[in-house]
Formats: structure tokens, C-alpha cells, sequence
């Protein structure tokens, strides 16, 4: 597996995602699309939905993209996917490609879990081969806070705001990464922002799965969700050591955790960083705080019963090929001009 | 009379002529230039075009990838991921898939996607309806697509030959829809003459996108433009519509070379000496040729003005047209609710004197024009029985204009 030094040399000798973007400072999107590019050997092409990303990055006649980039709409990202896809393999056919390229989607929770929903789940029936990455910062933040499907309960959006009559978003959050699993996919993920290293490994099982892949990434988001830029990581820390984003892998439809809090910490501390939340802290809102406890200790019980019945698959041999991951040789340093995948060409998988 | 029949042209072998629909008429081109990906989704009356294709593919008798998506937004937006990517592409739809593919169909003119897109221009819901009319077509009329109505399922045919070129003509680079009336067309069998397949490949030549996104170091397809670049931006889509007047000349000119069948913007039909004439696209202009030459028989100096070539509008060529007519009825088969329907504002913004124009709204939804309806029509013009600025609505063999009546059926 790659380690940090590794990807930051990768991004520092073969730069995909450049700086001088301008997304917030504290937001997640930047360190997720790094450290999925840095994960990935061989050439890249990136689709791109309708978003704070693209928005952010590609304001003509700028650009942080140093590889081949294509945005279209919002809804379609998986669509526009399939169908790059499918030139590639006509290409391919015809010789014109001689080097295999990695196809990533990144779009955000709205253009996934909401409008994008259907090219999604249309991409995903047709096997097409892309990486799928949904950074999810739970409302449409681009256009300015709106909840979206990914928003979970009790938080205070623009058009599910918190007043004397409301208590925030009455709905819970819509679980993405069963749906995509139904689909039966090779391989699907939850990661977030605040473990990288979990990101990568995923990204890179992702990268070997012969079929779509998708991974669900929690992005911290300061002024949407009320909190200091500095401490996007401690946030989305906290909502993965309080069990409420939980970070899983669906391996050719088994589940297991792939981290495992020592101890969960109880959700509160999660909430009471978030200015979305605030409300929840007033007098006569016990029960809406009860409730999210109890919406996370479902879910977890859910996720480690899942883990368990798993456990022998994950001990098969057909697990097994699962967990080889590319390994940069101990000696190699980063050369100037020399990209990384190069040498994750001379190591090839065993698997 | 003379028969007006497709095949009638010099130096067509006759070996190739076959008794097809415009829905297979299309799929035979498309077959024969072999385009790399084929994103789909079934509507009536387009069907048959994905149908037959597949069936091509099946058989192993083209190469293309048929990519069955979840939807027409699908549909489009695949292309022109594809198209961009670097892989020739195609797709066919009608009526409310088309209005689902609009938003996409902007994108594509836009980011210079040339995706040559078969229309089997049927009714727009609702109510529901299957059947012909352009107003689907309609509804991508400033999308900055490029737009050919055929007349003839021979037509359908070589437009999707013509329209290819177009497309990718390095000037171009637009989406182009090429309009075959649904059911008239689509479904209606014809004789059509093939022309040989490697006569076909030649002339479309292969797909040379410059600067596709595979095969490239890096590229940013698709940014975010602000008020200080998106007008700029747009301002170079519409020049390059505006160059498909000369272009499409250009390519039907060679088109003539090979089929001996000769294509223009605007075909002026016994416009020579006439005292009215009719302004109007697509499969009912062939109904119009017989009501004109059967009246030119009788004495009376009519003629027709057949546009083909619809977006970009060919302005000059109709103001030509038309500058000697003193009499004219624009024929749409779409409404404008509120005001006149596009087809007439589009000749009344080409034409010096305006007054001399009427506006009839034909066949919405499928419904039958006889030839004794658009003989009324120009017996109607002719005898300045029609108000100025009111639409006229042709149902069966009369037209009928509000003027305080009730719904005449």
C-alpha cells in the first residue's frame, strides 16, 4: 500500500490536482481528491459532476487539473462515465490507446444521492469500469446550504432550518452505500477525510476491482456545517469514532468494518462542534438528541452484526486477493519527472 | 405529371435500391459508417432505428457499441462523453425523449460534441400522443444543434450521411438532428437507394476529433465560465452555426457527386411566375408538391418553398425565395401558445415585406393533412381570405381561423 510519503512524492513528481483553486479553507474536497489521485497508478481521466469541485477548480481560463478533466451537468457524471468509457474501449480496439487508463467520477451527496441517482444506479447495472468517488458533505453546499437526501437528522439547512416551530431536517439521512451495494458491484466503500490511509487502501481495492467501484467519502464542510476550518478533521473524526460514519467495505457483497474505534465516543461530542446542531442544545430537545443516539446505535449494531456473518468470507482464499495491494519497492525515491506508476509497472500484482 | 420518385436520379444503381422505412433507411447509414458508440433509449417512433442497428450488430455486420442507458439524459450525456473522448457517435431519439435530452443537447453544441442524433420528430405530451408533429424539434431550436428535416425516408437516409460530415466538419463540431417525421417517415416503407458501404465510409472519412480527452497529457473539457468569458464563449458556438449555411452547401455539393441526388437549404419548388406559395418543412411537402403541380395543371400559378435546412436558418436563401412571391402561407406543425408559431416568425424575420405572409398551424399531433386541406390553404392566400398576425389551423380539408367561431369539431 502507498504511505504518505509515498503519495506526497507521487503528487509533488506527477502532479494531478494543482493548488491555487478556491476552495474553503478547512474543506475536505482538496485532501480527498489527492489523496485518491495519488492512490491510483497509470494515467488517470476525471469526470466531474456539477459541484463545489468543479465549480472551484475551473474557472475559465483556469484550471488545477493536469490531467484530462470533463465536466458536463449535474446529474449525469455516471452517464458521461459510461460513455467515456465505451470510447475507450472503441479506441483501445482501434490501437489508438496503448496505455490502460483509470476512470474516476467525483461528484458531491446531491449529484449522487439525489439527481445523479439514476445515471448512478444506470451506470452501475451496466458494469461499467470507473471509480466512482461521492465526497459527501451532507447538503448542497454549493448553492448555499440546502438539504439534500444526504443530510442527516435533526441538522439545520437552509431549506430545513431550525426555528421555534422545527427542529432542523425531520428526516434521517438516505443510506447510499447499501443502495449502490444492491447493485452488486464488486466493490463498495465508506471512507472519510480524516483517515487517509483507510481512503487509500480503499482507493486502490477500488483500482482492481474489474467493474464499477464506488466509495462514499465524508467531507468536512466549515460553513456549512458551522464550524472552525481547523477543525474539519477533528469533526470528521469524531463522526467516525462515534459509530455515525462508520467505515466499511463491500467486498463482492460482503461487509466488514474496515476500523474499528477502540471505544465509540458517545455522539454528542460529534454534535455539539457543529453550529448545524446547535438548536439541538436548547431546552425540550432531550428526545431529538436520544433520537440520533439511537439512529447510530442501529446502525452500528447493524454494521458489526453484518461484520460478523462476513468474517469466514474474509478468511477465504478468495478474500485473499483482495488484500494485495501495489508496494513501491523499499529503496525507491522520487525522481523528478519520473511518474510513481512507472514503478507500480515494474511490481506488478501477484493477485 | 411527372413522378417525383426518390430513385429517380441519374446515375443511382439500381442493385441497391430497396423498399425500406426512413427508420431503416437510417439505420442502413448508420450501419454503413459504423459510428464507434450508440447510446440509447427506446421511444416510439423511434424505435425501429436502435432496433434495427442492434440487430446490424448482432449480426456482425458493423462494429458499433450499443449502449442500452437508463434514459435519454443518459443517452446524450454518454455521447458526448464519448464523442469527446475521441469515438465517433450516435444516438436517435423523439418527442419527450428528446425534451428530456435538451439540457444535454445545449452541452454538447457547447462543448463542440458532434453527435449526429436521429429525430423521429413526434408531438410533445400532453396529452400524450405518438404520433408526428415538430414539436419536439422545436424545443431544441436555440440549443445551438444544427437541424435537417427530411422529406423522404430516402432522405432520412442520406441526411444522416450528409449530417455526419457536417458535424465533424472541422468548422463545425455541432450536434445535428436530423428530423424524420414519426410514422410518415419512420414508419412508412419507401424505395431507397443504398449507396455502396465503402462509398459511404469514404465519404465520411474516419472520426478525427481534435483534441479529444483520451490520448491527451492534460485538458480541462467543460469549466466554469464566469460574465467575463461565457458570452465569448458563446459567441464562438454561434459563429459556428452561423457556418454551417456555407458548410452544408459544401458537403451537399459533394454528397451530389457521389449519389447524383443534389440537397439545398431551401428547395424552391415551381416558384417561377407564382401568385402564392407555401412555406413548410419535413414529409408533408411531398403532399404539397402534388396539391401545387395538380393546381399548376388547373392554371393556377402556386409553388411551395421546402426548408431542409433549419437551424441555422438559411435567411438569405428564403428572402430570395420568396422575393418575388406576392402571397405566402408558413406552415407550422408546432405552436407557440401566445403568439406565432416558429416557423412563420423565423421566414418573417427573413422576408422585406411581412404582409404578405399568413401563419397555419398544420397536422399537431399526427393529424391527416389532405391535399385538399393545403389546396385550401393556397386558394385561401390567393384570395386574401386570411387576417394578418392570426394563425389559421388547418383541420381536414379546411383552415379555420377564430374570428369569434367555436371550435369547429
Amino acid at each position: 500500500m502507498a504511505n504518505i510519503k509515498e503519495m506526497a512524492a507521487h503528487s509533488q513528481i506527477d502532479p494531478r490536482f494543482g493548488s491555487g483553486h478556491s476552495l474553503c479553507r478547512g474543506c475536505g474536497i482538496p485532501s480527498i481528491v489527492r489523496t485518491v489521485l495519488s492512490s491510483i497508478p497509470g494515467p488517470v481521466a476525471v469526470i466531474n459532476a456539477t459541484s463545489c469541485l468543479e465549480v472551484a477548480t475551473t474557472r475559465y481560463p483556469f484550471t488545477a487539473w493536469k490531467i484530462p478533466w470533463m465536466h458536463v451537468a449535474f446529474e449525469n457524471s455516471a452517464a458521461v462515465a459510461s460513455g467515456v468509457e465505451a470510447a475507450y474501449h472503441a479506441l483501445k480496439a482501434r490501437g489508438e490507446l496503448s496505455e490502460p487508463m483509470t476512470l474516476v467520477v467525483f461528484a458531491g451527496d446531491g449529484g449522487t444521492y439525489d439527481i445523479g441517482l439514476q445515471a448512478l444506479s444506470g451506470a452501475l447495472e451496466r458494469g461499467h469500469r470507473f471509480i466512482y468517488v461521492c465526497y459527501d458533505n451532507e447538503a448542497y453546499m454549493n448553492t448555499g446550504i440546502q438539504r439534500s437526501s444526504a443530510t442527516p437528522f435533526g441538522a439545520s439547512t437552509t431549506t430545513s432550518p431550525a426555528g421555534r416551530a422545527a427542529m432542523g431536517k425531520p428526516e434521517p439521512r438516505k443510506n447510499i452505500v447499501e443502495i449502490v451495494a444492491a447493485h452488486r458491484i464488486p466493490y463498495v466503500a465508506q471512507a472519510a477525510m480524516s483517515h487517509w490511509q483507510d481512503l487509500s487502501n480503499k482507493v486502490q481495492r477500488a483500482y482492481h476491482a474489474e467493474g464499477p467501484a464506488f466509495l462514499n467519502v465524508l467531507s468536512a464542510c466549515p460553513p456549512g456545517w458551522g464550524h472552525e476550518p481547523r477543525d474539519a478533521v477533528r469533526v470528521v473524526r469524531l463522526a467516525v469514532d462515534s459509530g455515525y460514519w462508520p467505515l466499511v467495505e463491500v467486498i463482492e457483497g460482503h461487509w466488514r468494518l474496515s476500523y474499528r474505534p477502540s471505544e465509540r465516543v458517545p455522539v454528542m461530542q460529534w454534535l455539539t462542534l457543529q453550529g448545524r446542531f446547535r438548536h439541538l442544545f436548547q431546552p425540550d430537545q432531550e428526545e431529538a438528541l436520544e433520537k440520533i443516539q439511537t439512529i447510530i446505535d442501529d446502525e452500528w449494531e447493524r454494521m458489526t452484526q453484518r461484520d460478523a456473518q462476513s468474517a469466514s468470507w474474509f478468511a477465504s482464499e478468495q478474500a485473499r486477493r483482495w488484500e494485495v495491494l501495489p508496494t513501491l519497492p523499499d529503496s525507491w525515491e522520487p525522481r523528478l519527472g519520473e511518474p510513481m506508476w512507472e514503478h507500480f509497472r515494474k511490481t506488478p500484482n501477484p493477485a | 405529371m411527372t413522378p417525383r420518385l426518390p430513385f429517380h436520379t441519374p446515375g443511382v444503381d439500381l442493385h441497391h435500391l430497396r423498399v425500406i422505412t426512413g427508420a431503416q433507411g437510417v439505420a442502413h447509414a448508420m450501419r454503413q459508417i459504423d459510428p464507434d458508440v450508440f447510446p440509447v433509449y427506446p421511444i416510439t417512433p423511434q424505435t425501429p432505428i436502435i432496433q434495427t442497428l442492434s440487430q446490424f450488430v448482432a449480426d456482425g455486420l458493423c462494429h458499433t457499441h450499443v449502449l442500452d442507458v437508463e434514459s435519454e439524459h443518459s443517452a446524450m450525456s454518454a455521447a458526448v462523453g464519448a464523442a469527446l473522448a475521441g469515438a465517433r457517435t450516435m444516438t436517435a431519439t423523439a418527442s419527450q425523449g428528446l425534451a428530456l435530452m435538451v439540457e444535454v443537447i445545449y452541452l454538447a453544441a457547447s462543448l463542440r460534441a458532434p453527435v449526429v442524433i436521429a429525430v423521429g420528430n413526434r408531438a410533445l405530451s400532453g396529452p400524450i400522443n405518438i404520433h408526428g408533429d415538430h414539436s419536439d424539434a422545436m424545443l431544441a431550436r436555440d440549443s445551438g444543434a444544427i437541424q435537417i428535416f427530411a422529406e423522404t425516408a430516402e432522405e432520412a437516409y442520406d441526411f444522416t450521411i450528409i449530417g455526419t460530415k457536417l458535424a465533424e466538419h472541422k468548422r463545425i463540431l455541432l450536434p445535428v438532428m436530423v428530423g424524420l417525421d414519426g410514422f410518415t417517415i419512420t414508419h412508412s416503407a419507401e424505395p431507397v437507394a443504398l449507396l455502396p458501404d465503402s462509398a459511404v465510409k469514404d465519404f465520411v472519412g474516419p472520426y478525427a476529433y481534435p483534441s479529444p480527452l483520451l490520448g491527451n497529457q492534460a485538458g480541462t473539457y467543460g469549466p466554469f465560465s464566469m460574465p467575463d468569458s461565457y458570452f465569448d464563449l458563446k459567441y464562438q458556438e454561434i459563429e459556428a452555426v452561423e457556418a454551417a449555411l456555407e458548410v452544408f452547401e459544401l458537403v451537399a455539393e459533394e454528397f451530389f457527386r457521389l449519389s447524383g441526388r443534389r440537397y439545398q437549404a431551401v428547395e424552391a419548388y415551381r416558384l417561377e411566375d407564382a401568385e402564392a406559395a407555401l412555406v413548410m418543412m419535413g414529409s408533408h411537402s411531398g403532399t404539397a408538391k402534388e396539391v401545387v403541380d395538380k393546381m399548376r395543371d388547373q392554371g393556377t400559378r402556386v409553388g411551395l418553398v421546402e426548408i431542409r435546412l433549419y437551424r441555422p436558418f438559411p435567411r438569405h436563401a428564403i428572402e430570395q425565395a420568396l422575393a418575388q412571391v406576392p402571397r405566402v402561407a408558413v406552415l407550422d406543425k408546432a405552436s407557440s401558445p401566445g403568439t406565432l408559431p416558429p416557423l412563420f416568425l423565423d421566414v418573417a424575420a427573413s422576408v422585406a415585406n411581412t404582409s404578405k405572409l399568413v401563419s397555419v398551424i398544420y397536422g399537431l399531433g399526427g393529424r391527416d393533412v389532405p391535399m385538399a386541406g393545403l389546396q385550401d390553404i393556397l386558394e385561401g392566400v390567393l384570395a386574401d381570405r386570411f387576417p394578418p398576425r392570426e394563425p389559421g389551423y388547418l383541420f381536414g380539408n379546411k383552415v379555420w381561423h377564430k374570428e369569434g367561431k367555436s371550435w369547429p369539431i
